[in-house]
């Protein structure tokens, strides 16, 4: 019961961070929340077992590509910082909301505290497990990742060189 | 996770299965030699050396195909790919199309002034996906391999830099495309949650032990639908004209063709091979196929661009191909191999022809710059003629055999409707193809477009194009014998392959490769 609730109130943040990922209209707050959309997602595979997995996602994606997303945006002009002092809705209703919500988890925490709590490494989700799925089961699919992020940095070379650099070598030769 | 001992044994890829992605190998190994090679040449003179060497590629891939052939068929990689006549076949097109493709961009890239190096290297690469498709059979290498093959795609849909129509038809297809790609992979975590498998045959097993749930009917409705838009079926048809109008010619001969055959061939493997006693699905395939024949031959008539012409004409073939989906496995699947092929060569033909006719920014692509063709190039004319016809399927061509297998197996399978629906449509579609070869031969030109001669890498593929659409026009029997052979290793696993496990199977095919090498 405690497992569904976490795992339904995670599912629904993330849902929410990725709807606001859309919404936004500045990049910054969209990638900030691409970290709330990582993050859930963390504990959804935490609560189905995969602790590495959850680890790997936190440190991988949360961590190391949301940061590289942000210099990104920084470095790309992303537009002047805006200064807002928040709006009266966000304060009326995003607070009390926000307080509402965490009363209601914590109660229903507090209430099913009687539950067994889940064992790491109880569940599959074990590196060794994934070791072998990884590079056995589907060594195939793993390998042929390569050819598919190869193909995305030519793609990228292609899209982004500038086209009159190629009409400008041509005149040269 | 549960080892056996002959799993231990195998924990490392054996010799027969690196034959099994053999193509695929040479396809990966010669798309890096372009890249490397186009790094370290001099650029003047490297084009025709690296499309040469692409082009080797091509032949490497058709000739590991065939090599491949001679060994017995079974899986590699622990059931991720399964070699068969069917694979086979496959692999062939692609294969094939890849190098007929690289024939016609020879003389392309100079005329558009296109940097040669990534091009073909994109190319090689988009046919290691297509290849791996039609011989993978476990969802999530499936799903790889399809965006390989559709990232491929993207990327030279946008290959004509100083256009703006390249590069929207680039941005579109790249957006729906992977709003295509979340529904496929939705579908594919659909069916996972259904049947505990990504593999196909585990998914049909579990299907057919019965109490199928609403997941699994969602999970093959959305793979069905992200399948769908990769090969330009109704009603999820509407980036076709846009993304073919902008993207290169040779690139639109390429991906009207190779990827949508590597797609059939997924579509025939989860349609078939899933064998769950789904009656709804028949009706789903149904009013998509009555839908893309009518949708795309009916916008074709009123097109003046032919290029967008053929875009609408490639969505009605779609339709033809989905009729025989509908049909009985044993009759459908044959008609639909051999409408691939020959909707393959015909295709690649045309866009070879268009592509050389159009000049320099491709700018004679209308029904206007083509009149009077037939006086000022007769052997263009001539050429684009026999694709045309072969595209309504006069006979002595290929386009003919195909659409009367395709509907001789929807009759076997009582499927009248949608027969005259198809017949209906191939009449309508005859007008438009009939207008481009009466522009051609009566009409006097207003500006007449200049026809620069045709070249020897265009030539050589449209020689190729119009000797296989004869070809499959007058001798059609051995290449349906052979697709016909393919659905018998095709049969439902519950009835013959699941009896073995798998993985005998493989044990049992290592000794052969290990006989038949040291011979």
């Amino acid at each position: 019961m405690l497992h569904l609730v976490l795992f339904t109130v995670f599912g629904l943040i993330c849902v929410a961070g990725a709807i606001n990922l859309l919404v936004q209209t500045h990049p910054i707050n969209s990638a900030l929340s691409l970290v709330v959309v990582m993050g859930s997602l963390a504990v959804e595979y935490l609560l189905l077992g995969a602790e590495f997995v959850a680890a790997v996602q936190v440190i991988v994606y949360a961590g190391a590509i949301m940061v590289l997303f942000v210099f990104v945006i920084m470095l790309l002009n992303a537009g002047a910082e805006e200064r807002s002092k928040g709006s009266i809705v966000a304060l009326m209703l995003g607070v009390p909301g926000m307080l509402v919500g965490s009363i209601l988890t914590a109660w229903v925490l507090v209430k099913h505290s009687g539950t067994q709590p889940v064992a790491l490494g109880a569940l599959p989700g074990h590196p060794k497990d994934i070791a072998q799925l990884l590079f056995h089961d589907f060594l195939l699919p793993f390998e042929v990742t390569s050819i598919l992020v190869l193909i995305a940095i030519m793609g990228a070379v292609v899209l982004a060189s500038r086209p009159e650099s190629i009409e400008k070598t041509k005149k040269e030769n | 996770m549960a080892t056996s001992l002959n799993d231990m044994m195998q924990t490392v890829p054996q010799w027969s299965d690196y034959i099994r992605i053999l193509p695929e190998i040479v396809l990966s190994l010669f798309g890096m030699a372009v890249m490397m090679l186009d790094a370290v040449m001099d650029e003047s003179k490297s084009q025709k050396a690296l499309g040469a060497v692409a082009l080797i590629g091509a032949f490497g891939a058709i000739g590991a195909t065939l090599y491949q052939a001679q060994y017995p068929f079974g899986y590699g990689f622990w059931e991720m790919v399964r070699v068969d006549a069917f694979s086979i076949f496959f692999h062939f097109i692609v294969a094939a199309v890849t190098a007929v493709v690289i024939l016609a961009s020879f003389e392309y890239m100079e005329v558009q002034r296109i940097r040669a190096g990534e091009y073909y290297g994109l190319i090689l690469f988009g046919a290691v996906g297509m290849s791996l498709m039609s011989s993978a059979v476990e969802l999530v290498l499936i799903f790889i391999a399809l965006e390989i093959s559709s990232i491929a795609t993207y990327i030279l849909a946008g290959f004509r830099r100083r256009s703006a129509t390249s590069s929207e038809s680039s941005l579109k297809y790249f957006l729906l495309g992977s709003f295509a790609t979340a529904f496929f992979l939705y579908g594919v975590a659909l069916m996972f949650g259904a049947t505990g498998s990504t593999s196909i045959f585990a998914i049909s097993r579990s299907l057919e032990s019965g109490n199928i749930s609403l997941l699994a009917y969602a999970g093959l409705a959305f793979m069905f639908v992200g399948l769908g838009f990769k090969v330009a079926a109704a009603p999820f048809h509407v980036w076709t004209p846009d993304v073919y109008e902008g993207a290169p010619s040779p690139v639109v001969a390429f991906m009207s063709t190779a990827p949508k055959a590597a797609v059939f061939a997924v579509l025939l493997r989860v349609i078939f091979e899933i064998n769950s006693p789904v009656p709804t699905r028949m009706w789903l395939i149904w009013i998509v196929a009555a839908l893309s024949m009518t949708i795309g031959n009916i916008a074709a008539l009123v097109q003046n661009n032919v290029k967008r012409l053929l875009a609408y004409s490639s969505i009605a073939h779609a339709g033809y191909i989905l009729v025989a989906f509908a049909a009985l496995p044993s009759s459908g699947i044959p008609a639909a191999m051999f409408y691939t092929a020959a909707y393959a060569a015909m295709n690649v033909g045309a866009f070879a022809v268009i592509s050389h006719f159009g000049g320099e920014g491709e700018r004679y692509v209308t029904m206007e710059d083509y009149a009077g063709l037939g006086k000022r190039s007769p052997l263009l004319a001539v050429t684009l003629t026999i694709f045309l016809l072969s595209l309504i399927g006069i006979p002595a061509t290929g386009g003919f055999f195909a659409k009367f297998y395709v509907f001789s197996a929807a009759l076997q399978a009582n499927l009248v409707g949608l027969v005259i629906i198809g017949v209906l449509n191939s009449a309508i579609g005859a007008y438009y193809y009939l207008r481009i070869i009466v522009a051609m031969y009566m009409h006097e030109p207003k500006q007449e477009a200049p026809v620069a001669p045709i070249p020897m890498g265009a030539g050589l593929a449209l020689a190729i194009s119009v000797v296989v659409t004869i070809y499959l026009g007058v001798i059609p029997g051995r290449v349906l014998n052979y697709a016909q052979q393919s659905v018998s290793e095709l049969t439902p696993v519950g009835q013959v392959v699941s009896l073995q496990a798998p993985h005998a199977v493989e044990a049992r095919m290592a000794t052969n490769v290990k006989k038949a090498l040291a011979h």
